[in-house]
């Protein structure tokens, strides 16, 4: 057994890390729930955010004033990308969707891995290896501020969806489409802002990851599979089910990392995972099946 | 497909397998060999994901476990105990159809359906590939080698053309098989349930008992091109076998070939594996540029053919002997 120490340790960390899972899965969650897709192109999504993080600091540029360019530029971008190509391209049908986005994963991350190779590479900021002490506990500075930060986007997401027209229309859209469009929602715009917004969120956790993780051509999809269960935990298409699941399944990393080992880590998400779908597939904050 | 004579049925699968099977005969370079045998395998794959996600209508994200199954206990049985390789590739078939008929029972019988099918599988597979990774039984990180002991008998051959053929007879086999399939009374409980299994379960289809049949052949099938893989190449490890490339190409090809039907696999593989061949040729020494062109093809590919190659070339056709679109 540990100390208490360690497991409080182990949780604050935990708790660190989710928030990080949590800002991912949410992007996931809302192109899930408007859209009703499978993304592939999400971890692709956010490997391109890191590297433009990353070229950003090349240029001197610290990630955390960088996100104030990017997340805007990766709206557009994801907006675009939906209403452009995704969207003509897939005609509407949900396996052509999903081939879709996944050719677009493969052009994504093999352009990335044209320009910056394979390496893997990581920055130094001056934060990096300072900490927050609590008394009992130090806790690293870049995921004090990835916390934090992620604390502030669901806030704004959440006002934006529920207190905003352009929030109502995704909600609107995301219940009943034909209906949406019947009342005067522009159905394909709202796709494309849903779309966008997922891909600025995915710029924000990018930009608070930087610093303390590392960025090669693949690195986004360690981070998809956990999404995936953190958006079937919290129930799909559910914003604050997402936020939830995330710090959640962060703590559960952590915490089957102490006890089984660094290895199998990861083993704790994908049995809780299962454990779910088979229990209970609309999750612990999904309303239909 | 409406019931018509064997000949119209199974003649043509026949025919096209004795086309292939000249291959070897026109051409003796290894590097097209090596290429129209990774096709076939991936064919395999895919067929077998045909087999459940084309006919059945049930996508899985998570082939990788089948597969990954086959090829693992194709690899330490030979490995560890010693076993003879043709009873290992059986013992990994075999194991690899439980694997399907256990995690059919468990997500089907919660009544997982569309994208919460999909995830559970894609779950799965990762699960088995972080045990893998992790155990030493498996070889962990390192993975598995089988003994290279070039005999007929231990199911290695020094000529690639052998092993084409062997590919050649595993894909022409299953594609009888799912021929057979098609024009069987389950085949049609099947392909009831792909478009309405509500209404299948009204009209006395056992819905649940025909989807887990259905996965269990499915990841037979796929489990077959997982113990093929390892005979092939004598090595195996974690990312290979339940790694998401798999997944990935056993559920393209189909898709690409044209969903629930028998030759679909065939031509998807083929037809991606020539791109992707091709792409390499034009692209180069730059790694990833010839993906890219793939990635952007495949794109392309969906917004001008829906309907995978199978239905552009029946849309071509109709515009030729119609001269409109219907």
């Amino acid at each position: 057994m540990f100390s208490p120490e360690i497991v409080t340790a182990a949780v604050l960390n935990g708790l660190l890390t989710g928030a990080v899972y949590a800002l991912v899965s949410v992007a996931l969650t809302l192109v899930y729930g408007v859209l009703h897709i499978i993304n592939f192109a999400h971890g692709a999504t956010l490997t391109a955010a890191m590297f433009a993080a990353y070229v950003a600091w090349q240029a001197g540029i610290d990630p955390l004033v960088a996100v104030i360019g990017l997340a805007p530029l990766f709206f557009v971008l994801g907006y675009a990308v939906q209403r452009w190509i995704i969207g003509p391209a897939s005609h509407g049908e949900d396996r052509n969707i999903l081939l879709v986005t996944l050719g677009l994963s493969i052009v994504i991350e093999n352009v990335l891995l044209a320009t910056f190779r394979s390496d893997t590479r990581s920055i130094d900021v001056p934060y990096g290896f300072s900490s927050v002490d609590l008394g009992f506990v130090f806790l690293p500075m870049p995921r004090v501020i990835a916390f934090g930060i992620t604390c502030v986007v669901a806030l704004l997401l959440w006002i934006l969806l529920a207190r905003t027209d352009a929030g109502k229309a995704i909600r609107a859209v995301a219940k009943d489409k034909l209906g949406a469009a019947l009342v005067g929602i522009d159905v394909p715009h709202v796709y494309a802002v849903t779309f966008g917004l997922g891909a600025a969120c995915l710029a924000v956790a990018a930009c608070v990851l930087l610093p303390s993780y590392f960025v090669n051509p693949r690195v986004g999809n360690a981070y998809v599979l956990v999404a995936f269960t953190v958006v079937v935990l919290g129930g799909m298409g559910s914003v604050p089910g997402a936020v939830i699941g995330g710090l959640f399944i962060g703590i559960v990393e952590s915490l089957s990392g102490l006890y089984f080992g660094e290895s199998l880590g990861q083993l704790g998400i994908f049995l809780i995972f299962i454990l779910v779908l088979l229990v209970r597939p609309t999750g612990l904050f999904g309303a239909r099946a | 497909m409406s019931r018509s004579g064997p000949v119209a049925a199974y003649g043509p699968i026949l025919a096209v397998a004795l086309l292939l099977a000249m291959l070897p005969v026109a051409t003796s370079a290894n590097t097209i060999l090596n290429s129209m045998v990774m096709a076939l395998l991936i064919a395999l794959a895919g067929q077998g994901w045909n087999i459940l996600g084309g006919y059945g209508g049930q996508f899985s994200f998570g082939h990788a476990v089948f597969f990954g199954t086959g090829a693992y206990v194709t690899a330490l049985l030979q490995a560890r105990f010693g076993v003879n390789a043709y009873v290992a590739f059986a013992a990994g078939i075999a194991a690899g159809a439980m694997v399907g008929t256990i995690l059919g029972y468990l997500s089907f019988r919660s009544g997982l359906r569309g994208s919460y099918f999909a995830l559970v599988t894609l779950a799965f597979a990762e699960v088995f590939r972080i045990l893998a990774n992790a155990t030493a039984f498996t070889g962990g990180a390192a993975g598995t080698l089988v003994k290279l002991d070039v005999r007929p008998e231990n199911f290695q051959f020094s000529s690639r053309a052998v092993f084409f053929w062997i590919a050649l007879g595993l894909v022409t086999a299953v594609m009888l098989g799912v021929r057979f399939m098609e024009r069987s009374r389950f085949g049609a409980w099947l392909v009831a349930v792909r478009e309405n299994e509500d209404a299948a379960r009204a009209l006395g289809v056992d819905t649940l008992k025909v989807k887990i049949q259905a996965i269990t052949l499915s990841a037979g099938v796929t489990a077959a091109a997982g113990g093929f893989y390892v005979q092939y190449f004598l090595f195996i490890d974690a990312n290979l076998a339940y790694g998401t490339w798999i997944s990935i190409e056993a559920l393209l090809v189909p898709i690409v070939g044209g969903l629930g039907t028998v030759f679909g696999p065939l031509i998807g593989a083929v037809a991606l594996h020539g791109l992707a061949e091709a792409t390499k040729a034009i692209a180069g020494r730059i790694p990833g540029i010839d993906l890219a062109l793939y990635g952007s093809l495949l794109v392309l590919a969906i917004a001008f053919a829906p309907n995978g190659l199978q239905g552009l070339m029946a849309k071509i056709g109709r515009g030729l002997s119609f001269g409109r679109a219907p």
